[in-house]
């Protein structure tokens, strides 16, 4: 085990080059919906239990379908009131038990990025040959059933071994959302000549966090995400900045949360002059393709490039 | 050589719908309109548990929510939760009584066995009673043999009969815990509608092995527990939600054009306090006093299958 991950240089918040959006927007805001499956009765893996109480723990569990039966439909309306479309962080077993919401998705151009199979198959003590199953399984899962090419990634719930990044960059993903280092994104250290960024996505305004850890009312939260915006905006005036709201519709699609939701939504779209609505993927293609060299040349100009790659600081394959 | 087995990576219930069999996928966009009693647009059902805490809890296989938590004998707890029963639960029964609000208070056997004259005071009132098993140790889990899950049933439904003068068909598990079986258990002992499940907005038909159950919608989210308890808000957060829930269903129902539900939890230990009750009624009356809201019993709620 490593004291740093070492998957990226430090890079300070101050005097970075400028990264300007296109059409000279400021901030680049995309809205990540969590479209996941949780198993009734899954498979135990030894570092994390699914549930909390002896399988069926039905209280989650069906919590979580509520999500899928109610909540998804009433999130997708409210994103479609304001033209956000979604960057779906999948769980790609979703492809098979709910075709009716991933039609829904493609009807409306949304994005597809693997969430792993499912979110209670954690990928702790996988082998190497068993995380490039479930990377392969995603990638031809998505396109066989959308024909889109999945470019990006967030591991299932949150579980990662040392060779995931390296693992992401080898098999043609643009973007991890696993790491929560910036509000820019950032070149990841991987092996070989593979391109990886870190995309901001955000453990703070994702409704998980707000309701399951800072226990949040529906309209604190909707002025958290207010006022979240309006500093990455202020912000965004000297170097674009990146917004993500990760969302659940088994929580945010509540009728008690989605008003106001609906309304942080409607406050954040209405700065479109200042704001690109994107998803994450065409964030990613701009990046890598305007702002990932101009990166690493200010990483190295302030001599803080670090030698090696992620848990590899002494470099070499 | 890994510790994770082939069998991680095989996933024998990827399939179309849930991993179980108890209903298929159903988007509610898509389902047919229900009706409620009067044209109703929202139906408000108020489910009130009347629990017994055991001071002696054995904690298996985990605690219930609101169990006694410090070292024997936690009087503490105890008190506060029998609080509820003696105190709580007749502060909210006045509150029905001026809102003319029924509800369904759902009864465990040691309750009713304990406290018949709390169930006649129930019903008395004009309020509806479902089955709550037997105690809030006596929880439901899939280490339970079938006899003693049967006898859980049994004795529960016996006693809330002795106390009612009839065999209640609803039910809601203590916890809202279940063992694999526990439904079809649950069919097979004549029970006709559960609330345990809360996988819809909605009534839904539930196939057991036993038969159909009629699964009643109860949210998780909103209750007194989940809002006042477990986030800690205070009670003014709590209506300000319950309120946006209502707006928010009421103008669902309109542009869908089928009636929602508002389902809420109130545990008499919980919104039965003086400095809570006045904050339930005033939360209740303004869901009551819109335009189209109604409160609505069980038989409301079952009867939106049987089309």
């Amino acid at each position: 085990m490593h004291s740093d991950p070492n998957l990226y240089d430090f890079w300070p918040y101050r005097d970075r080059p400028k990264i300007t959006w296109p059409g000279n927007k400021k901030v680049a805001f995309w809205v990540a919906p969590n479209i996941e499956f949780y198993e009734l009765d899954p498979p135990i893996n030894p570092s994390r239990k699914p549930w909390g109480r002896p399988h069926p723990d039905i209280v989650p569990y069906s919590a979580r379908d509520w999500g899928n039966r109610v909540g998804h439909w009433r999130l997708m309306e409210v994103m479609d009131e304001f033209n956000v479309r979604g960057s779906i962080s999948l769980s790609v077993a979703m492809l098979d038990h709910h075709p009716e919401i991933i039609r829904a998705c493609v009807d409306r151009d949304w994005e597809f990025f693997s969430h792993g199979i499912y979110n209670t198959r954690y990928s702790y003590n996988m082998t190497e040959a068993q995380e490039r199953a479930v990377l392969e399984d995603s990638i031809k899962s998505v396109m066989d059933a959308t024909g889109q090419r999945i470019r990006g990634y967030l591991a299932p719930a949150l579980t990662h071994t040392e060779r995931t990044l390296d693992l992401l960059a080898e098999y043609g993903f643009w973007y991890s959302c696993d790491l929560f280092q910036d509000d820019q994104p950032q070149p990841v250290k991987v092996k070989g000549d593979n391109r990886l960024i870190s995309m901001p996505y955000s453990l703070e305004v994702n409704d998980v966090i707000t309701y399951g850890i800072y226990h949040q009312s529906p309209r604190a939260y909707a002025d958290a995400l207010k006022r979240h915006f309006d500093q990455l905006l202020e912000e965004g005036a000297e170097t674009g900045t990146v917004m993500c709201i990760p969302l659940h519709a088994y929580l945010v699609g509540h009728p008690h949360r989605i008003g106001p939701f609906r309304e942080a939504l409607r406050y954040i779209t209405s700065h479109r002059d200042d704001v690109w609505v994107t998803t994450a993927k065409e964030i990613a293609e701009f990046y890598m393709a305007n702002h990932y060299d101009q990166t690493l040349a200010d990483i190295a100009r302030r001599g803080d490039a670090r030698p090696g790659t992620g848990f590899n600081p002494q470099g070499g394959l | 050589m890994s510790i994770l087995p082939d069998s991680y990576f095989t996933y024998a219930k990827r399939h179309a719908g849930p991993d179980h069999d108890h209903y298929p996928a159903s988007p509610i966009i898509d389902r047919t309109p229900i009706t409620l009693p009067g044209g109703a647009k929202l139906g408000l059902w108020v489910v009130v548990p009347l629990e017994f805490f055991p001071l002696n809890p054995s904690g298996q296989p985990f605690k219930a929510p609101g169990a006694m938590q410090t070292p024997y004998p936690d009087l503490r707890h105890y008190t506060t939760r029998d609080y509820g029963n003696r105190v709580g639960a007749y502060r909210l029964l006045t509150l029905f009584g001026k809102l003319g609000l029924r509800v369904t208070f759902a009864v465990q056997g040691a309750v009713a066995e304990r406290y018949p004259g709390l169930v006649r005071d129930v019903l008395s009132d004009g309020h509806d009673i479902c089955a709550h098993g037997w105690d809030a140790d006596s929880l439901h889990h899939s280490g339970l043999s079938a006899e003693v899950e049967d006898g859980y049933i049994t004795r529960t439904l016996d006693a809330v009969q002795t106390a009612c003068g009839y065999r209640p068909d609803g039910w809601l598990s203590p916890a809202r815990a279940e063992g694999f079986a526990t439904p079809a258990r649950l069919a097979a002992k004549g029970i006709s509608w559960f609330a345990d499940w809360a996988h819809d907005d909605l009534p839904t038909r539930f196939r057991t092995e036993a038969g159909e159950l009629a699964a009643l919608p109860l949210s998780n989210e909103l209750d007194d527990w989940q809002i006042l308890i477990n986030y800690t808000r205070p009670e003014h957060e709590w209506a300000t939600q319950v309120a946006d829930a209502a707006d928010w269903l009421l103008d669902e129902a309109g542009r869908f054009n089928s009636p929602r539900l508002l389902t809420l939890t109130v545990r008499p230990y919980v919104s039965g306090l003086p400095y809570r009750v006045k904050a339930l009624g005033d939360s209740l009356k303004d869901v009551l006093d819109r335009a189209g809201a109604t409160g609505v019993t069980p038989r409301d709620l079952t009867r939106t299958l049987s089309a």
